[in-house]
């Protein structure tokens, strides 16, 4: 089975002025391809910690993360943004677009950072306009943010994430801030991606939520407290 | 990995998401790439105006002129008399003209200040006893007649030319040729008018600025032998008189070159007739000349610190704006962040919207800059119609101001412009820094 990514012994300590805080203790997870696995956990269990060095915001302080065949625990900063760049796509329970561009400029945005190639092209358009036309949006390609509604916003953030291709797409509770029908259409639309091959990793607190994901992880003090649904 | 064309579009979008606020952080650049433009325009146009003035007295001349001493330390004699005797002598110019090789021409003047009546009109002219070199020194064209000739001199004829002033002030739409003008209860007959002469401004300490057009011009000779040297005043309770044989003497010397050493040869030869030195002075234009361009330097170097600091204070202001749009924005940047921008991206995009910014602010104060003249000409008209009587300037200032034309610099503009950029530059890498240097985590957490 071939990995997306992989987490092996993942520690991560902040020091808050003389006490050490262990926020993930030794945490391991392998993600195989096209997996959609969403992670759960109370405040404060470390799966927001955990994402964020899976989102390679973050250095762990033991430990590996390896993604796409890349170590990101010893890599620079200037690494670690290339990585973010090309191998992760972000989805945010705030969808955080940037209010002053239109659907098809925020969609755009993560080409701008790209690696080697330049310019946007002509077939950077084409792409970006048939993301827009994928999650719904072919025609309010030239709203801005605030003329959308919310699940509208967080379909753009989809076709943001998914604009350079990545490894793992991660979302932070992507339906935190919709209501049941939009929710909804939102996981209807991750589960296509999903089905279409793509490996999800999804923070989220929701059991109805996580019970869509192939597999669920429960985060506990900085640990892997199980898998599986737990009822309640 | 980023698009030069693409970054600056961006830029101005974010830019123009707050108008009133780019618009107001740029006026500080506006005014500063404009008053940098504008300054050096003025300055440029009033140093060109005093060396055309210093020109006009000619570069290879020598000016010698009286200058009356105040009235308490006139001299020993002369505090006891009514009489004040003092200025260049006859002696003076025999002294010089004869034994100073290097002079090719001198022309001695003595001017007066009479009544002239021509029937009911009267004026007070400015009588200039001259010889025929006089024309030629000061470039006089005649409207009509001619000049004063040698043979006028010679046989102290009563005859006058009038400048354009006084023949139109006295004669009106008369003929003024072959009628007489009264001066000091004396007729003259009248052989020439000039075409008008510009003013001239005030050059040095002893050169007051003047207007010619009210001058009438008689020969040297006639004037001694008609009005003396002896010039009284009465007025009721007072009296008053002075007396001076000549009030300048213009010299013309052979060479440029010869200008400097011929004058320190003048000033010594001046000396040796004079005990008291304050009577007259001696001009050198081309000495005049360099100190303009001096006084160029240094106003150009005062007028250039007053632009750099208004420069400066709106990089502040840019920077002050720059440092709260990245607080303020500190989303944005973690976003761009977690989508893959690395830090030199970050600061790229913050340092492309200041320069954007103080670029474009740069631009419109180009523009501006180049109003200038035009806008100045517009000042001058509202200045002579609403705040002179009579469209005429009383002080030297005035004259001064109102003669005054702005040249724009034009190596001024690319240098002011690209100091607003650099100003941009300057004061937008620190907020651009600052913001780069955020943590991503805590900048995508911020509300």
């Amino acid at each position: 089975m071939e990995l997306a990514a992989q987490v092996i012994d993942l520690q991560k300590h902040f020091l808050l002025g003389t006490v050490t805080v262990k926020a993930l203790r030794g945490v391991s997870i392998d993600f195989p391809k096209g997996d959609f696995v969403a992670i759960m956990g109370s405040s404060g269990s470390g799966k927001s910690t955990l994402l964020n060095l899976l989102g390679a915001l973050d250095r762990p302080t033991f430990g590996k993360y390896i993604i796409g065949g890349n170590d990101v625990s010893i890599m620079t900063d200037d690494q670690l943004s290339a990585i973010r760049n090309k191998m992760i796509g972000f989805i945010f329970q705030s969808y955080n677009l940037i209010p002053q561009y239109t659907v098809l400029e925020n969609i755009e945005v993560p080409l701008h950072y790209r690696v080697g190639s330049s310019a946007i092209g002509a077939k950077d358009q084409k792409w970006i306009e048939h993301l827009a036309q994928m999650v719904g949006l072919g025609d309010r390609m030239d709203h801005r943010p605030y003329q959308l509604s919310g699940g509208q916003q967080q379909r753009v953030a989809i076709a943001r994430a998914l604009v350079n291709n990545p490894e793992i797409i991660l979302a932070d509770e992507p339906t935190g801030n919709l209501d049941s029908a939009t929710e909804h259409e939102i996981m209807e639309m991750l589960l296509n991606l999903n089905q279409e091959g793509r490996t999800i990793v999804m923070v989220t607190h929701e059991p109805n939520v996580a019970r869509l994901a192939k597999r669920q992880i429960h985060m506990k003090d900085g640990v892997v407290a199980g898998t599986g649904i737990f009822p309640g | 990995m980023f698009n030069l064309i693409r970054t600056v579009e961006l830029a101005l979008k974010s830019l123009l998401l707050h108008k009133l606020r780019s618009g107001l952080t740029m006026l500080g650049i506006v005014f500063g790439v404009f008053s940098v433009i504008a300054m050096l325009a003025i300055g440029e146009g009033a140093s060109q105006q005093a060396q055309e003035q210093v020109l006009k007295l000619g570069a290879t001349n020598i000016i010698v002129r009286s200058v009356k001493p105040p009235r308490e330390n006139a001299g020993d004699r002369a505090q006891n008399s009514f009489v004040l005797r003092y200025g260049l002598l006859r002696a003076d110019f025999d002294l010089l003209s004869r034994t100073i090789p290097t002079i090719e021409q001198a022309i001695p003047i003595r001017e007066l200040t009479k009544p002239c009546r021509y029937l009911h009109r009267e004026m007070n002219c400015r009588i200039v006893g001259c010889t025929p070199d006089y024309r030629d020194v000061n470039h006089l064209q005649m409207a009509q007649g001619r000049f004063i000739t040698d043979e006028d001199r010679s046989r102290k004829d009563n005859v006058a030319v009038l400048a354009a002033g006084a023949a139109q002030t006295l004669f009106q739409y008369e003929d003024p040729l072959g009628k007489t003008v009264k001066i000091a209860d004396k007729r003259y007959a009248i052989v020439g008018v000039t075409e008008s002469r510009e003013a001239s401004a005030a050059i040095g300490g002893s050169m007051s600025g003047q207007d010619y057009n009210n001058d009438i011009y008689i020969p040297l000779e006639t004037m001694r032998v008609r009005m003396g040297d002896l010039d009284v005043d009465r007025r009721t309770g007072s009296f008053s008189a002075e007396e001076v044989q000549l009030n300048q003497i213009t010299l013309r010397i052979v060479d440029k070159d010869q200008v400097v050493p011929t004058a320190a040869v003048i000033r010594e030869s001046l000396a040796y007739n004079h005990k008291n030195p304050n009577q007259y002075s001696v001009v050198v234009p081309q000495e005049l000349l360099k100190q303009a361009e001096q006084i160029k330097i240094i106003f150009n170097v005062v007028l250039g610190s007053i632009a750099a600091i208004s420069l400066i204070v709106g990089g502040i202001g840019i920077m002050n704006i720059m440092l709260a749009t990245v607080t303020e924005r500190t989303r944005e940047i973690g976003i761009r962040r977690a989508l893959g921008a690395k830090q030199s991206d970050i600061t790229a995009q913050f340092l492309t919207e200041t320069m954007v910014l103080s670029g474009s602010g740069g631009l419109i104060g180009v523009i501006l800059g180049l109003l200038t003249p035009p806008a100045f000409e517009g000042v001058k008209w509202l200045a002579t119609k609403f705040m002179l009587e009579g469209g005429q300037a009383t002080s030297e200032v005035g004259t001064m101001f109102l003669s005054l034309t702005p040249k724009i610099v034009w190596s001024s503009l690319p240098l002011a412009f690209g100091i607003s950029v650099g100003i941009g530059v300057i004061f937008g890498l620190y907020p651009a820094r600052a913001a780069a240097r955020m943590d991503p985590i805590e900048a995508l957490r911020h509300e």
